[in-house]
């Protein structure tokens, strides 16, 4: 079976990002940039999967403008056997980002769409659910534990309460938590190889989609600032500055 | 105007929670109907009907909404939305899942985790893990909206709302629910505790964090971790605090062998008086502590719980 894997380009986990003076974004000039690390954890699923014979192909696509292909490059170099690039220089909304999914689906015919379950700048823990409905098929989110069982696949999700188990007909979504899988470091002869993968560019615009935007930015703001307290010398102290000071506790 | 609110139950109890996210739907405007979808769950219906600020509860209790698979409960509160401008759940695990499917099915975005609202249609986020914070307009004509219970504070509960039973059992017959596996606790849910206390790779082990639970009882404190506590196996998944986890901002939070990452930063910088327990004195989480202590938390647990 084929395995798609959408991924996207986000500003490096350990970058503390600044919101800009006018005040209109975040600034990302001379940021550091990577494969957003949910993305990163379903490749290496998918991989693992074609590695456990379970899948035949896997596929990463990202829509953004050049720059994506870096990631997609990262997703070859861990194992992914072709890549699709859909071009555009456009902020999307995820409701977008499903809707051109979902024509890659249609032409890909994929049983299976492990994606990230949230992308580490906008937070938004959408896609994977639009794309879902969009599609029409059942999904696992926040999955903890994946495994293809004939014509079904069984989802371990992170939930509130601890952990659900759910049984999905393929094909199907997938959304990836943490716990997943640790994703493995590409080698250098598999960053070589990566480079003569197939990876295919196509229009966003080529898919005949409206894709005018459905929300405005109107600012961003950096959050209130904490400031640092102080240091204590004592547990002593400690309990004394919490109760007679924050007057926390009793 | 009207919105539709999700409640977020276990078939057995109201969550807390779903008080902050009507007292977020309030503030978008409009007659309040509270849905109740699950299976046998008339106990939640009957405390839905006194949540403040509720007009109308619909109760959908259907075996095909008993463990509110997103397949089956995005049909429902799709079909439902026609008559209302905004659908509103919890940013909680339920929420977070089906509601995406809703809006991709009414062709709308989604608004997710909001803060504050502004307006009818312009919202307050934080993004990049709540190092920025956004402030969005809609331009769909309904809203689909995801609350982060943080930012808001809970009505209250001395209401009388009418209750409407509705006969739907919309079963998309393509999933299936195998099995829960649901941590048991004592303690106050996360979310709703007025304390937490966490610890992180500091803690070394499973086990160490016990030294945690004299401290938790004592202060009737909720128990959570880094993620990095997490991922070694210490506890489990649900008691993650961070960006990618739980969100609380508790009155106070000991944040123990936890260095502070961005990630977890995200998750607890809300609470209104940090303590941080770390060997490390150059541990960034001292930079968001009202009191640090640098001490090795082997020494520090069992004195602090004998001085409360
Ligand atoms: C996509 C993504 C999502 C993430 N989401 C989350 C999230 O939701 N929540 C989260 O927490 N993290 C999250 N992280 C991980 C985050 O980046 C950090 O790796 C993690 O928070 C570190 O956990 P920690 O502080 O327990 O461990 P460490 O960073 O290893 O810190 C351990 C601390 O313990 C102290 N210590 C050690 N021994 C002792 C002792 N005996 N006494 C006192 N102090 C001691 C050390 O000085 C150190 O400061 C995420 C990361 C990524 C990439």
């Amino acid at each position: 079976m084929k395995v798609l894997v959408p991924i996207k380009r986000v500003i490096d986990y350990n970058v503390k990002v600044r919101v800009k003076a006018d005040n209109s974004n975040v600034d990302l000039a001379n940021v550091k940039m990577a494969i957003n690390p949910f993305c990163e954890i379903a490749v290496e699923e998918a991989v693992r999967l074609k590695e456990a014979g379970t899948a035949t192909e896997v596929i990463a696509v990202s829509i953004g403008d050049k720059s994506c292909q870096e990631q997609l490059r990262t997703a070859l170099a861990l194992g992914a056997d072709r890549a699709i690039q859909i071009d555009t220089d456009q902020n999307l909304d995820s409701l977008h980002v499903a809707k051109l999914l979902q024509k890659v689906v249609e032409e890909e015919q994929p049983q299976l769409v492990i994606l990230g379950k949230q992308s580490i700048d906008s937070d938004n823990n959408q896609t994977g659910q639009m794309l879902a409905a969009l599609t029409g098929m059942a999904q696992g989110t926040f999955a903890s534990a994946v495994n293809v069982d004939g014509e079904k696949v069984n989802v371990t999700r992170e939930v509130d309460g601890g952990l659900q188990t759910v049984a999905l007909n393929l094909p199907a979504i997938v959304t990836t938590d943490l716990r997943l899988n640790e994703p493995r470091y590409a080698s250098l002869p598999n960053i070589m190889k990566a480079k003569r993968k197939p990876l295919a560019v196509k229009p966003a615009a080529d898919f005949g989609l409206d894709l005018t935007a459905r929300t405005t930015l109107l600012k961003v703001t950096p959050p209130a600032e904490r400031q640092a307290g102080i240091v204590v010398e004592s547990i002593d102290e400690l309990v004394e500055k919490l109760k007679n000071e924050a007057k926390v506790i009793s | 105007m009207s919105v539709l609110v999700f409640a977020e139950h276990d078939n057995n109890q109201l969550k807390a929670d779903t008080l902050k996210t009507v007292a977020a739907a309030q503030a978008m405007g409009g007659e309040i109907h509270l849905l109740v979808a699950g299976h046998n769950c008339q106990a939640v219906a009957d405390a839905a009907s006194k949540v403040n600020g509720v007009a109308k509860v619909l109760v959908a209790d259907n075996a095909a909404y008993e463990h509110q698979l997103a397949e089956n409960v995005s049909l429902l509160v799709t079909e439902l939305a026609a008559d209302y401008d905004h659908i509103v759940a919890t940013a909680l695990t339920t929420g977070k899942n089906f509601m995406p499917r809703v809006a991709a099915l009414l062709d709308v975005a989604q608004i997710s985790d909001i803060i504050a609202v502004e307006s009818s249609d312009t919202f307050v986020r934080p993004i990049y893990a709540g190092n920025a914070i956004a402030t969005v307009q809609s331009l769909d004509s309904k809203k689909v909206i995801t609350v982060r219970p943080t930012g808001f504070d809970a009505v209250a509960t001395d209401g009388s709302a009418e209750v409407v039973a509705l006969d739907k059992a919309t079963d998309a017959g393509t999933s299936s629910h195998v099995n829960d596996e649901l941590s048991v606790s004592e303690r106050p849910d996360l979310g709703a505790a007025s304390v937490v206390i966490s610890g992180g790779r500091g803690m070394q082990n499973g086990d160490n964090f016990k030294l945690l639970d004299g401290i938790a009882d004592k202060l009737g404190a909720a128990i959570g971790a880094s993620r990095a506590a997490v991922d070694a196996g210490f506890v489990p998944n649900d008691m993650q605090v961070g960006q990618t986890g739980k969100i609380v901002a508790p009155d106070l939070y000991i944040a123990v062998g936890i260095s502070g990452a961005i990630q977890h930063l995200a998750g607890m910088k809300d609470s209104k008086i940090i303590v941080a327990i770390n060997k490390d004195a150059e541990a960034p989480i001292f930079q968001v502590a009202d009191y640090g202590i640098v001490a090795d938390l082997f020494d520090a647990l069992p004195e602090l719980e004998s001085k409360l």
